[in-house]
């Protein structure tokens, strides 16, 4: 890679600073400079955005609709929007397309990628079943016990599930050892990260990815609504959903916007500076610098870091950051069961759970996924049934 | 030139009594793992060491006091090994005065790219997936000698030698007069032979971390003089088949 090759990806180095970067062995160097340097080439070309439309439309069913929801809170006008209906039920999908397209004009024949709650994994899954790639998923011991059928699917499409055995048995050792994975093959494989975490360039690139859920639901509330809503709610993890849900209402200044962290795993509400998984970030750690490990019913969120770019609209104070328990997101999750008949998944029943208390007129909240896949967490939990 | 030898220990009490082991053994170097609970460059067993370690108090200024204890026992130079998150919560200037002030010669930085934190004066380490640009840059600003990473992946014990190596060690060696040692997946004194063969000299850290969690110092000292044979007989063992 030459200087200037490099100075041209600068910008992107630039973009969540002082957060971001590139903390990774020299190993993956040059495979990070030619991600960027192949994404930067993608995004200037028109076929791949028509391929992504098309894929949008044909394969992942977008646009995805923007449901009123007129009983979950009597007399406030809620909007859902609806990526829990894209296929493979979240918006994770969006971004494994992405990726999937990304990695063939780069060559690769082989994905490898973490999961927590599963739907990573799924999406990656079948993106590498559609585009024929060989593929393989970590997924902490702990989460395959809680999110079973996801590792099932996962296997009905081909893909090979790696438990990862050690320390927390969730999300936070799966990345690393899909990392571990990457730099022992990275000549013919490709990391498809499923957040927008990770050293430069994949958060940018996953927030891009992830940008169409906030571009169609701004023009879908323009035309159901009439008008843009006072507050968007979306849970964050990794942030991913709530990254491309909010990108297209950061210049709506009199638009709020709401992050909803698991309160066990509030890398943004409690954490400080540190970097974990290649990058700087709002990290749950020490004084030390050792990362501490999260808690969160939902294991979509049970995470102890976040994407760069939400620390720096956090310090920007464009974007306000709030958590909610695990109770509260369980009352959310059989809420929106019994009065809209839609199952959430566990991590968007977090902003459910902040966005049902707003004084707002308007609100749109980030569905990110059904619930499908937690029934036998929620099952039996006395909150459920909470009204 | 005489053939170097490092090895790299992790942080615990006993890391005094192993360095000193270790350099009664014959070597040249010895790297002390400063502990990280996400260490994305290490292989199962210095991971599992690292948890232990922390697990033990292994904190920086613990690791800090560590290293100031083994310098009472050796003279051979002492180099923490880390990553860039101990660095940034204690500071990276404060690390280098601290470090340097319980003993520390240079620094190895897993997590740090070649043309990351550039004031940070470290001993650089390159792949064989780095580019001869990338090389040439790591050896302007390297420390005294370059760290060839032999293969592509994280630390830990091979059977066989990378092949990855030797296009890298000659990519290196044409790019730079300064030592190079090799290191990653080098755990027996017919590895160290074949390598230093190929190079200045070796790093070998899993498999010590091993012998000296199951033998102790003696261990350490017996083992450590078998690498020490093998990479001095490696200029007769040069054209042979690499084990």
């Amino acid at each position: 890679m030459s200087d200037d090759t490099i100075r041209g990806v600068g910008t992107v180095t630039e973009a969540f600073a002082p957060y971001g970067g590139r903390y990774v062995p020299e190993t993956l160097v040059p495979a990070l400079d030619e991600l960027a340097e192949g994404w930067r080439a993608a995004r200037g070309d028109p076929a791949f955005h028509v391929e992504l439309d098309r894929l949008g439309r044909e394969f992942i069913g977008r646009p995805t609709p923007l449901t009123p929801s007129d009983r979950l809170v009597p007399g406030r006008r809620i909007y859902l929007k609806r990526e829990d209906l894209c296929h493979t039920g979240a918006h994770k999908i969006n971004n494994a397309v992405g990726q999937a397209v990304l990695a063939r004009r780069l060559g690769k024949t082989r994905l490898v990628a973490e999961t927590g709650a599963g739907q990573h994994g799924v999406a990656t899954a079948t993106v590498a079943a559609r585009f024929g790639f060989e593929c393989t998923v970590y997924m902490g011991a702990e989460d395959m016990r809680r999110q079973r059928p996801n590792v099932e699917r996962m296997e009905l499409l081909g893909a090979e599930v790696r438990a990862v055995e050690f320390g927390t048995r969730t999300l936070k050792e799966a990345v690393s050892e899909a990392i571990r994975d990457w730099i022992a093959n990275v000549a013919d494989t490709h990391y498809l990260i499923g957040s927008c975490v990770g050293p430069e360039p994949y958060p940018e690139l996953v927030g891009e990815l992830q940008a169409v859920i906030g571009r169609e639901a701004r023009d879908q509330m323009l035309e159901s609504a009439g008008r843009l809503p006072d507050v968007v709610v979306a849970c964050v993890g990794g942030g991913s959903n709530a990254i491309g849900l909010f990108s297209a209402f950061l210049d709506d200044e009199d638009v709020r916007l709401v992050g909803v962290e698991s309160e066990g795993a509030a890398s943004l509400a409690s954490g400080r500076p540190a970097v974990l998984h290649g990058a700087r970030s709002s990290v749950l750690a020490d004084d030390d610098g050792q990362v501490i490990d999260a808690h969160s019913v939902a294991a979509g969120l049970d995470y102890p870091g976040v994407g760069p770019a939400h620390a720096r609209l956090r310090d920007q104070g464009r974007v306000q950051y709030v958590t909610a328990t695990d109770v509260e997101a369980v009352r959310a999750f059989g809420l929106l069961a019994r009065r809209e008949g839609i199952l959430p998944a566990l991590e968007p029943a977090h902003a459910l759970a902040r966005a049902i208390e707003l004084d707002d007129e308007v609100v749109l909240i980030g569905l990110s996924g059904r619930g499908d896949k937690d029934l036998a967490v929620v099952a039996g939990r006395p909150e459920l049934d909470a009204e | 030139m005489t053939k170097r030898l490092a090895i790299y220990l992790m942080a615990g009490r006993d890391v005094p009594a192993l360095a000193e082991a270790a350099a009664a053994g014959g070597a040249d170097i010895v790297e002390i793992g400063f502990p990280f609970s996400d260490p994305l460059a290490d292989g199962p067993v210095i991971r599992r060491a690292a948890e232990g370690a922390l697990a033990d108090g292994m904190r920086t200024e613990r690791c800090l006091e560590v290293l100031a204890e083994a310098r009472k026992r050796v003279d051979v130079p002492l180099i923490p090994m880390t990553y860039a998150a101990l660095l940034e919560a204690y500071g990276y200037q404060r690390f280098l005065e601290d470090a340097a002030a319980a003993g520390a010669t240079s620094l190895i930085v897993a997590d740090l790219p070649i043309d990351a934190r550039a004031e940070l004066r470290r001993v650089q380490l390159v792949a064989p997936t780095s580019t001869d640009d990338r090389i040439r840059m790591a050896a302007q600003s390297t420390d005294g000698w370059l760290y060839l990473v032999s293969v592509a992946g994280t630390t830990g014990a091979r059977e066989r030698l990378s092949d990855q190596l030797p296009d890298l060690a000659r990519r290196a060696r044409k790019l730079t007069d300064l030592p190079l040692l090799a290191g990653f997946g080098i755990a027996t004194p017919q590895h160290a032979a074949a390598a230093a063969a190929l190079t200045d000299g070796v790093v070998v850290g899993t498999r010590a971390i091993e012998v000296a969690e199951a033998g102790g110092p003696e261990e350490l000292r017996s083992f450590v003089a078998s690498l020490r044979a093998g990479v001095d007989g490696a200029p007769a063992l040069a054209g042979e088949r690499i084990p």
